[in-house]
């Protein structure tokens, strides 16, 4: 039997109508001695306001570089059984998307190596298996790959790809997530399992510019669908969202970001060579309004938290890029981003980071891509620019 | 027991084989969808198709009891497919019509939450905390309950003016994404990190703390073999701490909370925001944060007292301005919410037409 700890504390968290961590930890320290002492070190923080967890030496599976975050308890005395609790993360489908009969094996495999403890889904899109000891990652690796199952990145690698729900239920995605998503996972298992670049590097893909993964502030390298023809109207569907109490000028005429839509009562007007894309209206009228014509998606480069110069959202990079199966134009400009940012990049220096130090026009020019306004949001204030002998040259 | 032969680099299975028949014939082919409640949508295919969502809450900390429930619900109501969503929401995905309200009378008899649709209080991103992360100025599970437990009917029937996105962050690592949030926790520390001088050198590698800190704070004390921090030039950020168990940086007295706002991912309407600094600190105050969840109250029900049908929160609070925002919701503005850092100067205002 797992020993079992007061929790006062952590008590007080079982209330309320919202589903309980702490329930979810007590379920499975009823059977299993790690949850059990996670369970009584947590209530300890609870007790004293912080936190007992610290780094003490990378560990892993064989082969591989990431996928396990080496974690130690500073209290292992009191808490033996949580001495090493490290995380497996586990690389997930495409847009989460699984069969029972899988949840169950994981679960069946969990709770023989492992604690118990799950997060569905660690932000970076990993199913993340939270605490076990470094001696079962072995068996733990060789049961999930034996069933067709990998391990997730972590460290200064390409980090697990993740998407939106896109093609496979919803109706404005411009491109298919869940398949890019699937063959950048593939094409980079080596750059994912063995960490060779300067920091981490994340993809994000989103369907639409409602960014439903928050590729566009969480992703070295984000993947935004869109569309290069008119929004079609039906006109049919306008009028019945109008009749079901829509205010059309104020909620969507009026709130159109480059006011380009019109409305008389009875027409809705676009002026497509106006529209920014920006999606206020398809998603308000989804039975009236869809993107046409020629689809891909815009690449956009660069965010990431915080440390160490703030917080950055990815920029344009690429305006438009077709996106077709096998991504080939996606894969090749990777790879030159890639070089050019193991060559100049510092120790934990991520992409965006790296492109703010050394400018734009040595980045654009390395991958082979030529300035355009839509790279800015509006060009520079300051006459202190460069000019190389090439530039000087041009008539 | 031999273990099963171990194969490496075969990446995730293909998601395909964990497609619901009715998405795999309809994929790419949807027309439009509903949201038939708060924690119901329909979509519908141009060949007339449906597949029917469910969502559910979870606190995205999860025992394989409770996966198991989920796998055994998928099995009796959705042929045992499902997924789940980047804000830790469960999806139940219900092709046949008939087994809708079944597993929504099952739900709630297991008390399960079911919402999260439209504009209303999603589920919250957020990370490790306590629970398992070295850097952790506070919890993030018990923050996330307890503001979930406050905010709960906005989850499951009330509307908002639009979407708001919570997020909770434990460390200004942000792990957790509070930067374009509508409403996020950030733990923060305010002392650097304690240097345990005599503790350094059997503990720690002088070299590798140095190159860990990534903003140069940390200068070698070779009289110690130890080192030192320079404590104008550190953030608090603990990245010496994890290569060197002698620089404690939790603090009980000092850690808390910030509470950043106004921040967006999406395009629609306006550009992705960042959330910007609404209150610099608030105790650690566990089991339930009470502070924070009333001064999370405060700034909800201003936006929901002066939003604009659609608007977000930041959109909101760039329509009245910031000094609004701070007069309607009567938080102090302090030192601390003047930018000193990177983009300091684009932050100060440029114009004398201001609201009073
Ligand atoms: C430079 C900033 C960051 C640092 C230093 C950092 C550090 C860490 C550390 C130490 C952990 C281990 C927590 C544990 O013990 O389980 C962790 C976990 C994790 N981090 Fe970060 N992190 C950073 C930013 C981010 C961001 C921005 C994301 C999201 C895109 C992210 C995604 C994750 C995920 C998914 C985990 C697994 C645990 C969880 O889901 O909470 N990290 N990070
Ligand atoms: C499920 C909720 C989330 C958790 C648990 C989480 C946790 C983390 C963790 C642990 C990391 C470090 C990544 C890694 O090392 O693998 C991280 C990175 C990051 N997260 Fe999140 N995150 C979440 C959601 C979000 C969201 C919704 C956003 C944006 C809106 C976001 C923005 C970021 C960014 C930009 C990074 C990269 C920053 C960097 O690494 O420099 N996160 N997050
Ligand atoms: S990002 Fe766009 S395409 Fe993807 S799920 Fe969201 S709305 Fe749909
Ligand atoms: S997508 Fe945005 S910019 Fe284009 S017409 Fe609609 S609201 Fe206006
Ligand atoms: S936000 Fe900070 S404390 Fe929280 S999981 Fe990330 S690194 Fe750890
Ligand atoms: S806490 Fe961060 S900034 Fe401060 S000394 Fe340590 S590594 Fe440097």
């Amino acid at each position: 039997m797992p020993k079992k700890y007061q929790t006062p504390l952590l008590d007080e968290l079982e209330k309320g109508p919202f589903p309980s961590f702490v329930t979810e930890i007590k379920k499975a320290a009823a059977k299993n001695d790690m949850a059990a002492d996670e369970l009584g070190l947590l209530e300890k923080s609870y007790k004293t306001k912080r936190g007992y967890w610290k780094h003490g030496g990378i560990v892993g599976v064989r082969g591989y570089g990431g996928g396990v975050i080496g974690r130690y308890s500073s209290l292992a005395e009191e808490f033996p059984n949580v001495a090493n609790f490290h995380t497996v993360r586990i690389n997930s489908t495409s847009a989460f998307f699984y069969t029972s009969k899988f949840l169950n094996e994981m679960c069946d495999i969990w709770d023989k190596y492992g604690s118990g403890l799950t997060n569905l889904h660690g932000s970076t899109g990993d199913l993340v298996l939270l605490g076990t000891n470094t001696e079962n990652l072995e068996p733990i690796f060789a049961e999930f790959s034996s069933r067709g199952w990998d391990l997730g990145g972590s460290g200064s690698a390409m980090r697990t790809p993740s998407c939106c729900v896109g093609p496979a239920r919803c109706e404005w995605s411009n491109i298919d997530t869940l398949e890019i998503n699937y063959a950048v996972t593939q094409e980079f298992q080596d750059e994912m399992h063995r960490p060779a670049f300067p920091y981490k590097f994340k993809f994000k893909t989103a369907g639409c510019a409602v960014d439903c993964i928050a590729s566009i502030a969480r992703a070295d390298c984000s993947i935004i669908g869109t569309w290069k023809g008119k929004i079609s109207v039906d006109q049919k569907e306008v009028a019945a969202y109008a009749k079901n109490g829509m205010n059309i000028t104020e909620e969507i005429v009026n709130m159109c970001p480059s006011q380009c839509m019109s409305y008389d009562g009875k027409e809705l007007k676009i002026d497509d060579a106006n529209c920014v894309r920006c999606m206020h209206c398809i998603a308000k009228m989804t039975k009236a309004l869809k993107g046409t014509g020629e689809k891909g998606a815009t690449i956009l480069i660069g965010s990431k938290a915080p440390f160490v110069i703030g917080a950055t959202l990815s920029h344009v990079i690429v305006p438009f890029m077709k996106m077709e199966a096998p991504y080939d134009e996606l894969k090749d400009l990777v790879r030159k981003m890639w070089e050019w940012w193991d060559e100049h990049g510092k120790n934990r220096e991520r992409i965006g980071e790296l492109i703010i130090r050394r400018g734009m026009r040595e980045f654009l020019e390395f991958i082979g891509i030529d300035p355009i306004p839509q790279h800015v949001k509006e060009p520079r204030r300051d006459p202190f620019y460069f000019w190389t002998e090439a530039d000087l040259q041009k008539k | 027991m031999a273990l099963p032969q171990r194969r490496t680099d075969i990446g995730p299975p293909h998601y395909k084989d964990f497609l619901p028949p009715v998405i795999q014939k309809n994929y790419g082919d949807w027309k439009y969808h509903e949201i038939l409640n708060p924690g119901v949508m329909v979509h519908v295919s141009n060949k007339g198709e449906k597949i029917w969502t469910v969502r559910v809450a979870s606190p995205r900390l999860l025992s394989t009891d409770t996966i198991r429930e989920h796998a055994a619900l998928a099995e009796k109501y959705c042929g045992g497919y499902i997924r789940y969503t980047t804000r830790h929401n469960v999806e139940f995905l219900v092709s046949d019509e008939k087994n809708i309200e079944p597993l929504l009378k099952d739900l709630k008899d297991k008390k399960y939450m079911v919402g999260g649709i439209g504009p209303r209080i999603s589920n919250i991103v957020h990370t490790q905390g306590w629970v398992h992360c070295h850097s952790a100025a506070c919890d993030a599970s018990g923050l996330v309950k307890a503001l979930m437990d406050e905010f709960a009917d906005y989850f499951t029937t009330k509307s908002l003016p639009n979407k708001v996105r919570l997020a909770v962050a434990c460390c200004t690592n942000m792990c957790g994404a509070v930067h374009c949030s509508d409403i996020a926790l950030v733990g923060i520390h305010r002392k650097i990190p304690i240097v345990e001088t005599d503790k350094i050198k059997n503990m720690c590698e002088v070299p590798s703390t140095i190159a860990a800190c990534p903003t140069g704070a940390i200068s070698p004390d070779p009289a110690n073999k130890a080192v030192k921090i320079k404590e104008e030039k550190c953030m608090y950020c603990g990245n010496c701490f994890s290569v060197c168990p002698a620089l404690p940086i939790a603090d009980p007295v000092n850690d808390g909370v910030a509470i950043v706002v106004g921040g967006k991912v999406g395009s629609l309407r306006s550009d992705p925001k960042f959330s910007k600094l609404a209150i610099p600190y608030v105790p650690n105050n566990p089991p339930r944060w009470p502070e924070v969840t009333s001064a999370v109250k405060t700034i909800l029900e201003a936006y929901i007292a002066g939003a604009r049908k659609h608007e977000r929160v930041g959109e909101w609070v760039e329509r009245i301005g910031w000094e609004s925002f701070f007069k309607a919701t009567k938080l102090p503005f302090t030192f601390q919410h003047i930018d000193d850092f990177t983009i300091a100067r684009e932050t100060y205002r440029n114009s004398a037409a201001f609201k009073w």
